[in-house]
């Protein structure tokens, strides 16, 4: 692969499954040690998403992509005009945060043809403590609703089960079986089950558990 | 996968549907507005899983005479908005009033007014318990401010609307209806409802008639049906007052606040308590009634009070007349989708504890 080239990928979900607070997690990380830029793509939600972080990732120097009506009080389903920038070579990782279920990620299916030809990897983000995706054959049924919609392929499992501030070391062991069901359902590897930092405490987080921040908050919890 | 007692995380619209669902209500009228319609689209998705009747109206006025119609047959019955659409809604809920019919309306609100925005907002306040319709009455109001409330109050305002044959509802704000937290929901209520004699559903032959209606074409008679159901009212008013309190007891300073700015004023009031300040919060969880017993009892002790609103004070002029002058009673509000910080909140304690 010429060494310019981006590297895309694709978070999906269904919506409330903590998307984009693994999209940021994520782009923190790779801004570490590479050119990064997060595409905000949720056009269907205007609370909690991506654009709302700008001064975070300005900080982090990550490159913001997102529609011109995001964080306005306009309502409309507008892409981001800069999206096709994403496809000139540029050596940057870049990180899509697409809106939730099969309707938030219907608007990237206008891209998913330059994305089969550039490349992509879409990664579907799983939570056993969401209503309406609980049971592996729901979280099942919904990628393939999300597949079909969007045009696209998961290529793995990010295993994102928690329960907001109150998620535990327990609650994260306990959904290790609908994440490994899900995954063998799917026919899709299991690529890492997610541990915000706080719910680690004295235990000893197991190798294939990824610990990230708690990034997304409520308005009234502490922003330090 | 055992499901029973485990929490799920929901988002408050979400929670409110399955909360009513719950709560035996398989009968939901609604058109979208944001930032309300995860509620509508919930219940689209679940109602016909469960024989339940979910319809998208064409407007929020058909919406709220369908409800009508169906609590007038006896029917649990329930519609959700966003402010601008519970102003449409205004009429029927009026009408609802003037037929003693029960219903649960949900505001999830918006900044206004007009079209306004898409962002939280409480400025609906005095329409919710001082005027959502034209004529003398009351409906029922409760304000959570959490996920988990939310679910618990929804059953409160049904059972409650079928007891004093009056519209219920939940004022929330964007905020609460956007956000997620971990909820546990109640098993569904295999109970029956309570009997409704007066429903018009049908009397085969063996009782007069029911009628519902809102229309007297003799004034004497639609006074005496007022002045009856105000005598309701005054009984609601005793009974029915809710609100919590938060590091009240020893509070110099007592901050007045419901649903998500209540949330920001409790982490006021902790990071006050943590400058050595003496601050606590009271809560109002029943809007209509309004806890005056609560807020007269906070002013006894309290050298201040401070009210918090997402709107420019409407809730402070019931914080001032249930207080009768006993102490004074300040205000701190953002408006037009603004969400007021805990530290601009914190800075008002500060300023009010050092007389400025």
């Amino acid at each position: 692969m010429d060494g310019n080239a981006n590297k895309i990928t694709v978070i999906c979900g269904h919506y409330g499954c903590g998307k984009t607070n693994l999209a940021l997690n994520l782009a923190l990380e790779s801004a570490r040690e590479k050119k990064t830029a997060i595409v905000d793509m949720d056009i269907v939600n205007p609370y909690f998403r991506t654009s709302e972080y700008g001064a975070l990732l300005a900080d982090a120097g990550i490159r913001l992509i997102s529609p011109v009506t995001a964080n306005t009080t306009l309502d409309t389903p507008v892409l981001p005009p800069e999206l096709n920038s994403i496809f000139i070579p540029s050596g940057t990782n870049i990180l899509i945060d697409a809106g939730g279920d099969d309707a938030g990620i219907t608007a990237l299916a206008t891209v998913s043809d330059k994305l089969a030809s550039t490349g992509y990897e879409m990664l579907y983000v799983i939570n056993r403590y969401r209503i309406l995706s609980q049971t592996p054959e729901e979280a099942a049924e919904l990628l393939r609703e999300i597949e079909g919609a969007s045009r696209l392929k998961a290529c793995g499992i990010v295993n994102n089960s928690h329960l907001g501030v109150e998620t535990t070391f327990d609650t994260v062991e306990a959904s290790l079986p609908f994440a490994e069901e899900t995954a063998k359902l799917l026919n899709l590897p299991l690529l890492c089950n997610t541990i915000p930092d706080f719910a680690v405490g004295a235990r000893t987080p197991k190798s294939d558990m990824k610990i990230v921040k708690r990034l997304v908050k409520f308005p009234w919890e502490d922003c330090s | 996968m055992g499901m029973e007692k485990m929490k799920v995380l929901m988002k408050g619209n979400e929670a409110l549907a399955e909360a009513a669902i719950q709560a035996g209500c398989h009968h939901f009228f609604g058109y979208p507005i944001t930032p309300q319609t995860e509620l509508a689209a919930y219940m689209a998705k679940r109602m016909p899983k469960i024989g339940g009747v979910y319809l998208q109206a064409e407007s929020e006025i058909a919406a709220v005479n369908m409800v009508l119609g169906a609590s007038a047959a006896g029917i649990r019955a329930m519609t959700s908005s966003s402010s601008p659409g519970i102003s449409l809604k205004a009429e029927g809920i009026s009408y609802m009033a003037g037929s003693d019919l029960p219903a649960l309306i949900i505001n999830v609100q918006r900044g206004g007014p007009g079209l306004g925005g898409i962002q939280p907002g409480q400025a609906d306040y005095y329409q919710a318990t001082k005027a959502t319709g034209h004529g003398d009455f009351h409906i029922l109001v409760y304000a959570p401010s959490t996920v988990q409330e939310m679910v618990d109050l929804v059953s409160v305002a049904f059972d409650n609307a079928d007891k004093y044959r009056m519209p219920a509802m939940i004022l929330a704000d964007g905020m609460l209806g956007q956000m997620m937290e971990p909820v546990e929901l109640p098993a569904e209520r295999k109970t029956a409802q309570i009997e409704k004699p007066w429903a018009a559903s049908g009397h085969q032959n063996k009782r007069e008639h029911n009628v519902v209606n809102s229309l007297y074409l003799k004034p004497e008679v639609l006074e005496e049906k007022v002045v009856e159901r105000f005598k309701r009212y005054d009984e609601i008013k005793k009974n029915e007052q809710r609100a919590e309190e938060y590091l009240t007891d020893d509070a110099e300073v007592i901050l007045v606040a419901y649903g998500a700015s209540s949330r920001v004023a409790r982490s006021a009031v902790n990071k006050a308590r943590e400058s050595g300040i003496k601050a606590g919060l009271l809560r109002p969880i029943s809007l209509w009634p309004f806890p005056v017993e609560a807020v007269r009892k906070a002013a006894d002790t309290a050298k201040n009070l401070l009210t918090v609103e997402m709107s420019m004070g409407q809730m402070v002029d019931d914080v001032r007349l249930a207080v009768e002058g006993k102490a004074p009673v300040h205000f701190y509000g953002r408006t037009g989708g603004m969400i007021p910080t805990p530290e601009a909140v914190t800075e008002e304690i500060i300023k009010i504890t050092e007389g400025k």
